[in-house]
């Protein structure tokens, strides 16, 4: 949460608005990754990929 | 008001403790874990500043790292999607670490501080993060008693700045103009030192070291300067500058340079580490020396044209360029020159903590009746008698306890004999200057010293010049200076009457240049006449200046080498033990410790 705040400080006061999909998309992509390694929700990944 | 400065996580990481204003305490992490350049979070050098403070990290008003993460990813971004589809390989190394670590640095370090001390209220202690190039500033100008000045802030890069102009006034720093990367005067000169085979990072000041054994009017030398700025870098004289990208790889790949672009340009195969050094490599060296000269003065006298300040604050990595400060020191552009000794990036944690403590919290600003606030840089720890003594009797050496009186005759008498002293008193020196509380004395007027010194002691390459520290009253007498340079941060040239006159070989061979004898004091007498010099007066440094005034009265001279107390890739000695053990490793003669003289 301390990290969502702060990235939103951060695009919001230095008007970097480019970076919030950027981030929101090698965020998820990253959980993903992780989750498709290490979780039961793998079996539900592998056939989107 | 106490408040806890941090760098991390990129190279040299530190700790620094300032209450009220006064810097309490700072140390480089690599002093205690004995890892060069350690870039791991800082925990021991936390611990020794918040002991030397005698408070607990739950005392504290804020913590400030010294760079912005957020920034610094947004840049990185930028530059993988200007250069795309280049870089791919670099962005899928780099991303991963930055999803998982870097990017949230903010947890990472509560995570680390916390486990410090658990009772850490974080409503209570602010955690902060100041920008790269204000902490240089900051680390500058807040250090100083000047109320008024121009600040000059040059590294390799922070988060987009590579290069800024700023303004201190009072308690208050304005940043006026900046360059922004991947146009970096510190990465051109990093460039150049994996070019000539020296690391990236570390290296560079070889590459200054190297770079007098070609003169600057050498037909090669003006052949390279041609080059460089023709075709590698655009100077425009507002000091900025711009490189030109097909010749370097830094922003897509893991590596510096097109290697076969820089080898077809210069006509110079890379050099390997191991290669030996050519008069090419000399003069390319050279070259490049007088191209960030160049850069610099033009950056000054548009500081001096923003600003009209009579003072001039430098810091970042570039500032330690000491053959470059000796030019700016003697053109006469500004009346005072102050070099944050800490200048590199273990500097930037006193920075952040003195900008959060000025323009964060807008305290007054604090001035000393000393030459500035940084204690002669000796902020790291110190040792009592009782540890001292119970680390040599653990040691089993032979050793004897003097008077004070005693001991200064006895090692200037040593030195006299040519011998070659460790010499560790008092706080350890924050920055990467032994400035003589971890340093290594030897006599600079015997032939041998700097062969000697280079080879069997520090067991590092050759070609390299060692240091004087020296009285600071004869300044004057022998390098026509009359301030004072207690950090050995600027170079100048030995008077003329000193010198001895040079042979030029028909053929270069850098072994015989080394031999040659340059001057009366041969040992710390580069070899166009120059000399990075220490000046030590009373007040600074009481014991160092009686020794330097006792060896004067057994040889006229009141000139020691100093060099840094460690060997080649170790960092400076911290403790006693560390002290030891470097004596042990090494041919050093002879060692003292506080008022106990070791010998082997």
């Amino acid at each position: 949460m301390d990290f969502l705040k702060d990235f939103w400080a951060f695009v919001t006061n230095q008007k970097k608005w480019w970076l919030v999909p950027i981030i929101l998309a090698l965020i998820v992509f990253g959980l993903l990754i992780t989750f498709a390694e290490n979780s039961a929700v793998a079996t539900f990944i592998y056939p989107l990929f | 008001m106490k408040i806890l400065g941090i760098s991390a996580y990129y190279h040299d990481s530190a700790a620094a403790l300032i209450e009220d204003g006064k810097i309490i305490a700072a140390a480089q992490e690599e002093r205690f874990t004995r890892l060069k350049n350690d870039s791991q979070f800082p925990e021991n050098a936390i611990k020794y500043c918040i002991n030397e403070a005698c408070i607990k990290l739950s005392d504290l008003d804020a913590i400030v790292f010294y760079d912005k993460p957020f920034l610094k990813f947004e840049r990185l971004l930028d530059t993988y999607f200007d250069n795309a589809p280049k870089g791919l390989i670099s962005f899928i190394t780099a991303m991963p670490i930055w999803l998982k670590e870097k990017l949230f640095l903010k947890t990472t370090l509560k995570k680390s501080l916390t486990e410090i001390d658990h009772n850490i209220n974080w409503k209570k202690t602010e955690l902060l993060f100041s920008k790269h190039h204000l902490s240089h500033a900051a680390s500058a100008f807040f250090a100083t008693n000047f109320d008024d000045a121009a600040i000059l802030t040059i590294d390799g890069v922070g988060e987009w700045a590579t290069t800024s102009i700023a303004v201190g006034n009072k308690n208050n720093i304005a940043t006026l103009v900046e360059q922004h990367y991947p146009d970096s005067v510190g990465l051109l000169y990093s460039a150049f030192t994996y070019f000539l085979g020296f690391e990236v990072n570390s290296g560079e000041y070889k590459v200054m070291g190297l770079a007098p054994y070609a003169m600057p009017e050498d037909e090669l030398v003006q052949l390279y300067m041609n080059k460089i700025t023709s075709e590698i870098v655009t100077i425009f004289d507002d000091g900025s500058i711009k490189l030109n990208k097909n010749y370097f790889k830094y922003s897509t790949s893991l590596k510096m340079i097109d290697e076969k672009k820089f080898e077809k340009l210069f006509g110079l195969k890379t050099r390997k580490k191991t290669d030996n050094l050519s008069f090419q490599h000399c003069a390319l060296a050279q070259a490049l020396q007088q191209v960030l000269e160049e850069i610099m003065l033009n950056l000054l006298q548009k500081a001096k044209e923003l600003t009209k300040s009579k003072t001039l604050c430098m810091a970042g990595g570039v500032a330690l360029n000491c053959v470059a400060n000796g030019k700016i020191k003697e053109s006469g552009l500004f009346e005072n020159v102050y070099i944050q000794p800490a200048a590199g990036d273990a500097g930037g944690a006193l920075g952040a903590a003195l900008a959060a403590y000025y323009l964060h919290f807008k305290k007054e600003r604090i001035y000393t009746n000393e030459f500035d606030l940084m204690q002669n840089s000796k902020l790291g720890p110190s040792y009592n008698s009782l540890e001292i003594k119970r680390a040599i009797e653990n040691s089993k050496l032979n050793f004897l306890a003097f008077n004070y009186q005693e001991l200064i005759a006895k090692s200037a008498e040593l030195l006299n004999q040519g011998k070659i002293i460790g010499w560790f008193q008092g706080r350890a020196e924050f920055g990467p200057r032994a400035l003589g509380s971890r340093s290594i004395l030897a006599n600079p007027l015997l032939n041998n010293t700097q062969s000697d010194l280079n080879l069997k002691v520090k067991k590092r390459e050759s070609f390299r010049p060692f240091a004087p520290i020296m009285l600071e009253y004869e300044f004057e007498k022998f390098y026509s200076q009359t301030y004072s340079s207690p950090y050995m941060l600027f170079v100048h040239k030995i008077r003329p009457e000193f010198r001895h006159e040079f042979k030029q070989e028909t053929e270069f061979d850098l072994i015989k240049t080394i031999n040659q004898k340059r001057s009366v004091l041969p040992a710390i007498t580069h070899i166009d006449y120059t000399s990075r010099i220490q000046t030590v007066n009373e007040t600074n440094d009481k014991k160092l200046f009686d020794l330097l005034n006792e060896f004067k009265k057994q040889t006229n001279y009141g000139i020691l080498v100093n060099t840094s107390f460690n060997i080649n890739n170790e960092p400076i000695v911290c403790s006693p033990q560390d002290a030891i053990n470097c004596f042990l490793k090494t041919e050093i003669d002879c060692l003292v410790l506080d008022n106990y003289l070791i010998t082997k």
